[in-house]
């Protein structure tokens, strides 16, 4: 099928991987995703908190600078699990608002343009096609997240030495594990949520919504039931146990609310804790679950209407 | 004809719900243009979706090269290439994008995908217009770029749904002549779904007809074509009584329909020559001589009338 010759010819060449088809989507999703230079400019504010925490750590280790500074060890962060733990957070949240303005639109476009016959009549699976979706976020956010993350861990370990990588480097476990669920989390729903709401902006909503309204039903869930279990479907408070965990900083909150009368006699007394942190494994575990089984409904060449 | 034919059809059917769509699909399709006709509703475009994967089989078996399309999906489809009828295509991309996009999603690596996308968008007529945005493409280009992405992996069989829909007569004519060198180049099969019976009887040798969700027909158009020449429509001057005996002694059937005209159907070993040196011998002239034969609309027509099949 030369240009010139301008006749059909099959192809006779070597073939690209299968196992590594799924990365096309992404490689060319990127192409339209940075055509955007507010979109870029963006992507790029996102790694101001990777410096400022690289400079921290350096600080850390630098008499000399802090001396100029007039600064003392003892008035520089810590370094430890819980400065990655922050570190974690605030990408975390920056790499939420990466999430929503790209995710939103990768399937519903397909859907919207019938593109799916196009992807599945090829060798080219409905799995595939969804973890070439989902690949588009989750590869974006790692760049801003436990990438960074891990690149600070080990300069903080070459900085610091042997003995403290030896003895900390669970944290850097902590700090890709927790990464990675956030991000995974992220992909999911936004990939879900696309596959169902066709409208951009109206997805955009919909992901702040999945993330922003649980929390007020959690609080009246607790007022109105004296607990803290309303937290299991509130997303921020699960990813934030989640990372609590994992940093080892999970405390299973526990508060008792006592009610007296006039003369001093304890009327009603109530006690409650906070779900514990398997609760919040699991309940991210479900909305995982949900997610891919809202892709799988919508996921397909074509539907057959009932 | 030995080996696997293209499509073997082994009491294929296809449910949706409680809904019956094909039922109990028999055949074995071998031709190079393979066309699929029928009525509205008829589950042509279900028979195309279901040999891609797209729909699972509710019993029954098919095989596309040999290759079972439940067990063998992903070695099948590395084989075909498929223009869907709707449009279909990714937002916000250039034409030749989206075609080297499709190329590497059959396996082609980046560099020779590129220089497939641009060879078949040449191929197809969409070079100038290959770095054109596809939402600014007219209905035409849209359906000649659909063309481009389907045969932009080179596939052995390529399904085509309705590739002349919408198109004015001189796209329909430049589409019908890239399906038929695709066919001639011998390089690939072809199915075509189409309601336009023009279409089938230009590009292809077999055809298969269906009618609610059954293939009421399945004939070589080759074959049929060639036995309609025995059929001859004479139309003569002169006495016809000696004449109709000697072509009777031919062991031709013979019936004189009105004066001056009869129909012949000629044996295997007769001639047209015999013809004319008997109307010599009778002194009768044949004034006009026409092979009647069946069009596909003719068995098209017959097929829809005969119902089931």
């Amino acid at each position: 099928m030369a240009v010139l010759e301008r006749s059909y010819k099959r192809y006779q060449g070597a073939l690209s991987p299968e196992w590594s088809r799924f990365l096309i989507i992404p490689r060319h999703a990127y192409r339209d995703v940075f055509r955007s230079k507010l979109f870029t400019a963006f992507f790029a504010l996102s790694f101001i908190w990777p410096l400022v925490c690289a400079i921290l750590i350096y600080l850390h280790h630098n008499v000399n600078a802090l001396g100029i500074m007039k600064l003392n060890v003892a008035d520089v962060l810590p370094i430890d699990a819980f400065f990655f733990q922050v570190f974690v957070e605030v990408q975390g949240t920056i790499g939420f608002f990466l999430a929503m303005l790209v995710g939103p639109q990768q399937v519903s476009r397909d859907l919207t343009n019938n593109a799916l016959p196009l992807y599945l009549c090829r060798p080219f699976s409905r799995s595939e096609y969804v973890v070439g979706k989902m690949s588009i976020v989750i590869i974006l956010l790692s760049t801003i997240t436990w990438v960074p993350g891990l690149v600070l861990f080990l300069l903080q370990s070459y900085l610091e030495g042997w003995s403290w990588f030896s003895a900390n480097s669970w944290i850097a476990s902590a700090i890709f594990l927790g990464s990675l669920v956030w991000i995974v989390l992220l992909a999911l729903l936004t990939q879900a949520i696309s596959a169902w709401v066709k409208w951009r902006v109206a997805a955009r909503a919909a992901l702040l919504a999945v993330f922003f309204i649980p929390t007020a039903f959690a609080e009246i869930i607790n007022q109105i039931f004296e607990t803290r279990w309303g937290q299991i479907i509130d997303l921020r408070a699960l990813i934030g146990n989640v990372w609590a965990g994992l940093f080892g900083s999970f405390v299973r909150q526990a508060a008792s609310q006592v009610q007296e009368s006039r003369n001093g006699r304890v009327v009603r007394e109530a006690l409650f804790s906070a779900p514990p942190l398997w609760a919040s494994w699991f309940m991210l575990f479900l909305i995982c679950a949900l997610c891919l089984w809202l892709l799988s409904r919508k996921v397909k060449a074509y539907e057959v209407v009932k | 004809m030995g080996g696997p034919g293209v499509i073997s059809l082994d009491a294929l059917s296809v449910t949706f719900g409680r809904r019956p769509i094909l039922k109990n699909l028999n055949g074995e399709l071998r031709g190079r243009a393979i066309g699929l006709l029928g009525p509205n509703g008829a589950g042509k475009t279900t028979l195309i979706h279901t040999l891609l994967g797209f729909h699972p089989p509710s019993a029954g078996a098919a095989r596309i090269f040999g290759s079972d399309i439940r067990t063998e999906a992903n070695k099948i489809k590395s084989l075909i290439g498929y223009m869907p009828e709707r449009d279909s295509f990714i937002a916000k991309m250039s034409c030749v994008h989206f075609v080297r996009f499709m190329a590497e999603l059959s396996g082609l690596p980046s560099a020779a995908a590129l220089e497939r996308a641009h060879e078949a968008l040449f191929f197809v007529g969409l070079g100038e217009a290959r770095y054109r945005n596809l939402d600014t493409f007219s209905l035409g280009m849209k359906q000649l770029a659909k063309l481009a992405q389907a045969i932009v992996h080179g596939p052995r069989l390529i399904f085509l749904d309705e590739p002349t829909n919408g198109l004015d007569p001189p796209a329909r004519q430049r589409m019908i002549k890239m399906v038929r060198d695709i066919r001639d180049s011998g390089q690939a099969h072809i199915v075509l779904s189409s309601h336009l019976l023009r279409d089938v009887e230009e590009c292809c040798e077999e055809i298969v007809i269906l009618k609610d969700g059954q293939l009421v027909v399945y004939c070589n158009l080759e074959e049929e074509r060639k036995a309609n020449k025995k059929f001859l429509m004479l139309e003569t001057r002169g006495d016809l009584k000696e004449f109709v005996a000697a072509v009777a002694g031919l062991g031709c059937e013979c019936a004189v329909t009105s004066d001056h005209r009869l129909k012949v159907i000629l044996q295997e070993q007769t001639e047209i020559r015999d013809l004319y040196r008997l109307a010599l011998q009778y002194q009768v002239q044949i004034r006009r001589l026409t092979y009647k034969r069946d069009s596909l609309e003719d068995i098209f027509l017959k097929a829809m009338e005969n119902g089931s099949g």
